[in-house]
C-alpha cells in the first residue's frame, strides 16, 4: 500500500473523517452560540449543558417511550428549545439591561444546575445509544461508516440552511437589523422581544440537535457538554464572535486541523485549537471573520 | 453596569444632593472602619482554628486570597477573567515542584509560585487585554484551557496524578510546619499581609486610575493615561496574588493537581466574589468562606453540591448582585444618608 507523507492513507483519511465529525459538532454548536450572541449579546454558557440535554432527551425518548432516532431528530430540538424559551422568558430577559457579564454568569449558573441534576441522576458514566445507520462503505482507500457520513452531510446542510435563512431571507434581514438597532426595528412594527425569545430557542434547539447527532457516536454522559463547550468557545473566538459564516467555516476547519494534528503530532491534538486561537488573536484580535469593535 | 459597591457606598462621590457637607469626612472614616474590620477579621482568624478544623480554615484563607486577587480585576478594573484557575493552579504546580523536586523551603516555594503566576499573567494579559467585556472573558477562558492541557501532558506536572506528597519543609529552614496549628498561623500571617497589600493597591493613585478606567475608559485615555499599561499591571498583580493563594494551598494540602487548573475552579472564584460582593474589599473573603463551607458541609449530598452552587449563582445574579457585603454596605449607606438628611434639617 502506498504512503502519503509517511502515513498510511487509511490512517490519514480516518483521522480526517474523525476531525470532520468533531468539526461538524463544533460548527453546529458555535453556530448556535453565534446566533444567540448576535441578537441577544449573551454568551450562552448553558450551551454545553443544552447539547448534553439533547443527547439525554434522545436517549430517554428511545428507552422510555420507544421513540426512534429519526423522530428524535425532530422532536428533541423542539423540546429542548422550549426549555430554552422558558429560561429566556423567566430569567434571562430580566437582566438584559445590566452589564453583559451578568448574563454570562446567569447562564453559567444554569449550566452548573443542569450538569449537577443529570450527574446525580445518571452518574458520571455514559449510556450507550444504538447506531441508527450501521454498516459502511469501502471507498478503497478507507472505510466510511454510514452514520458518520450522515452526520457530516446533515450538519453541513443544517449550517448552510441556517446561514441562508439569516443572510438571505426577509426574516434574516429583520434579525440582522434588530442586532444593529432594536429600537428602530421595533418602531417598524416588528415584535423584537418575541424575536429575541425565538432566537434564543432556535440557538438552544441547534445545541440539542447536535446532542442527538452525537448520541450514537459518543456515550450519552452528563459530562459531554462541559468537556466540549470550552473548545467551542475557542472556535467562536477564532471565527469572530457573532459571525455566522465564521462559526461554520472555523468549526469544520478546526475539526480537520485537530484530526490532522492527531496523525502527525498526537501530543498537541488537544491544545492545537488553543494555540491557533492565541496566534489568531495576535494577528486579528476580532477573529478571522469578526468585525473589529 | 456592574455594581460598583465602593463607589455606591461612598456618598461623597455621588452627585451633590445636599448631603455632601455631612459626609465630607467620610474617606477618613472609611479607612478607620477598614482598620477595625481588618482587626476584627484577623482576631476572628486567630481563634478560628480552635472552633473549626484548622485545615478547613486554611482552605478558606487560601480561597479568600484567591477571590480577593480576582476581585482586583473584576471589582476595580471591570475585567471578568474566566481563566484565573491557570494562575492559581500554575503557581500550585510551580510551588510543588520547587519544594518537592528542587528542595526549597516553603517561603521560597510560595515566591516561586507567585513569580511563575506573575510571568504567566504578563503573557496572558498581554494577549487578553486587547479585548474587552465578554471577549476578554472568552479569551482568558480559552487560554486557561490551553494551559490546562499543557499541565495534563507535560511530565513535570504528573499528569492525572498531579504532584503528590509535597513535604512540609521548615519555614526559613528554622520553623517546623508539620504541625497544622503552626502552619495555620503562618498562613494567616501571609493572608493578612497579602490582604493589606491588595487594600493598599486599590487605594493608591494607581488604584484610582484603575477605577477611572473602569468607569470610563475613553475618558481615561483622553486624560493621557496609558490605559493598556495600567490594565496589564493590574492583571499581573492579580495573577501574582492568585498564584500566592495557589502556592499556599499547595503547602497546606501537600498536593498540586489538575483540579487547581480546571475551568471549574475559575468558575468557583467568580462565584465566591459575586456572592461576597464584587468591588468590596471584604466581600471575596466572606464569599470564599461561604462557598468553601458549602462544599465542605454539603459534601454528603454528592452531585447536588453542583446544583446548590448553580442556584447560588442564579440567585446572586437575579436578586443580590451587590453580594452580601455589598448589600450590607448599601444598607448602612442608606441609613447614614437618611440620618444626614435628618440632621441637616
Amino acid at each position: 500500500m502506498f504512503e502519503l507523507i509517511g502515513v498510511a492513507p487509511s490512517v490519514l483519511f480516518g483521522q480526517m473523517l474523525l476531525g470532520l465529525i468533531n468539526g461538524a459538532f463544533y460548527a453546529i454548536l458555535s453556530l448556535g452560540l453565534a446566533v444567540i450572541f448576535g441578537l441577544l449579546n449573551v454568551i450562552n454558557f448553558t450551551h454545553g449543558a443544552q447539547y448534553m440535554m439533547g443527547a439525554f432527551a434522545a436517549w430517554m425518548l428511545l428507552n422510555l417511550a420507544g421513540v426512534p432516532y429519526w423522530a428524535a431528530l425532530v422532536a428533541v430540538p423542539v423540546l429542548v428549545g422550549l426549555t430554552g424559551i422558558a429560561f429566556e422568558r423567566l430569567l434571562l430577559s430580566r437582566i438584559y439591561h445590566l452589564d453583559h457579564l451578568y448574563s454570562l454568569l446567569l447562564t453559567f449558573g444554569l449550566a452548573l444546575i443542569l450538569e449537577g441534576v443529570f450527574r446525580s441522576q445518571f452518574g458520571s458514566g455514559g449510556q450507550p445509544y444504538p447506531n441508527p445507520l450501521p454498516g459502511g462503505q469501502n471507498l478503497g482507500f478507507m472505510f466510511l461508516p454510514n452514520y458518520r457520513a450522515w452526520v457530516v452531510v446533515f450538519s453541513l446542510a443544517v449550517c448552510l440552511a441556517t446561514w441562508f435563512m439569516i443572510e438571505r431571507t426577509k426574516l434574516g434581514s429583520y434579525l440582522r437589523a434588530a442586532t444593529e438597532r432594536p429600537d428602530l426595528v421595533q418602531a417598524f412594527g416588528v415584535n423584537v422581544p418575541r424575536m429575541v425569545t425565538l432566537t434564543y430557542g432556535f440557538g438552544v434547539g441547534l445545541a440539542a440537535l447536535a446532542g442527538v447527532l452525537a448520541a450514537p457516536i459518543y456515550q450519552v454522559s452528563p459530562l459531554m457538554g462541559s468537556n466540549l463547550i470550552i473548545v467551542v468557545f475557542a472556535v467562536v473566538v477564532i471565527g469572530g464572535m457573532g459571525s455566522i459564516l465564521g462559526a461554520i467555516v472555523t468549526g469544520f476547519g478546526l475539526g480537520l486541523v485537530e484530526g490532522l494534528t492527531k496523525v502527525f503530532y498526537p501530543e498537541a491534538s488537544n491544545t492545537v485549537i488553543f494555540v491557533i486561537m492565541a496566534i489568531v488573536l495576535l494577528i486579528k484580535p476580532a477573529g478571522l471573520f469578526g468585525t473589529p469593535k | 453596569m456592574l455594581v460598583r459597591m465602593d463607589e455606591a457606598a461612598d456618598p461623597a462621590k455621588t452627585p451633590a444632593d445636599g448631603t455632601a457637607t455631612g459626609t465630607a469626612k467620610l474617606p477618613a472614616g472609611r479607612s478607620a472602619a477598614f482598620g477595625w474590620l481588618f482587626a476584627a477579621m484577623m482576631a476572628f482568624g486567630l481563634v478560628a482554628p480552635f472552633v473549626a478544623y484548622p485545615v478547613f480554615v486554611m482552605k478558606v484563607l487560601c480561597f479568600a486570597l484567591f477571590a480577593a486577587a480576582f476581585n482586583l480585576l473584576i471589582g476595580y478594573v471591570g475585567l471578568l477573567s474566566f481563566g484565573h484557575a491557570m494562575f492559581f493552579g500554575g503557581a500550585a504546580y510551580a510551588c510543588g515542584y520547587a519544594i518537592k523536586t528542587l528542595g526549597l523551603t516553603p517561603e521560597l516555594g510560595i515566591l516561586a509560585g507567585m513569580a511563575f503566576a506573575g510571568l504567566l499573567g504578563a503573557a496572558v494579559g498581554w494577549l487578553a487585554i486587547r479585548r474587552q467585556g465578554i471577549y476578554f472573558a472568552m479569551v482568558t477562558l480559552a487560554l486557561a484551557q490551553m494551559f490546562f492541557f499543557v499541565c495534563l501532558q507535560t511530565p513535570i506536572t504528573g499528569g492525572e496524578d498531579g504532584i503528590q506528597a509535597i513535604p512540609r519543609r521548615p519555614l526559613f529552614g528554622l520553623i517546623p510546619t508539620t504541625d497544622d496549628l503552626t502552619l495555620y498561623y503562618i498562613v494567616l500571617a501571609l493572608f493578612g499581609a497579602a490582604f493589606l497589600a491588595l487594600y493598599r493597591i486599590v487605594h493608591s493613585p494607581f488604584g484610582q486610575v484603575l477605577k477611572a478606567i473602569r468607569e470610563n475608559e475613553p475618558r481615561a485615555i483622553s486624560l493621557g493615561y496609558r490605559v493598556e499599561r495600567y490594565k496589564l499591571l493590574a492583571f499581573v498583580l492579580s495573577a501574582a496574588f492568585a498564584g500566592m493563594a495557589g502556592a499556599m494551598k499547595t503547602v497546606v494540602f501537600q498536593l498540586a493537581s489538575l483540579t487547581d487548573v480546571a475551568w471549574q475552579m475559575s468558575g468557583e472564584v467568580v462565584l465566591m466574589t459575586l456572592v461576597g460582593g464584587m468591588g468590596t474589599i471584604f466581600g471575596p473573603v466572606v464569599g470564599a468562606g461561604i462557598i468553601v463551607a458549602m462544599q465542605n458541609y454539603l459534601s454528603g449530598i454528592g452531585e447536588w453540591v453542583l446544583v446548590a452552587q448553580g442556584l447560588v449563582f442564579v440567585l446572586a445574579v437575579l436578586l443580590f448582585r451587590r453580594g452580601i457585603v455589598g448589600e450590607i454596605a448599601a444598607l448602612i449607606d442608606r441609613r447614614t444618608r437618611a440620618k444626614a438628611e435628618r440632621d441637616n434639617g
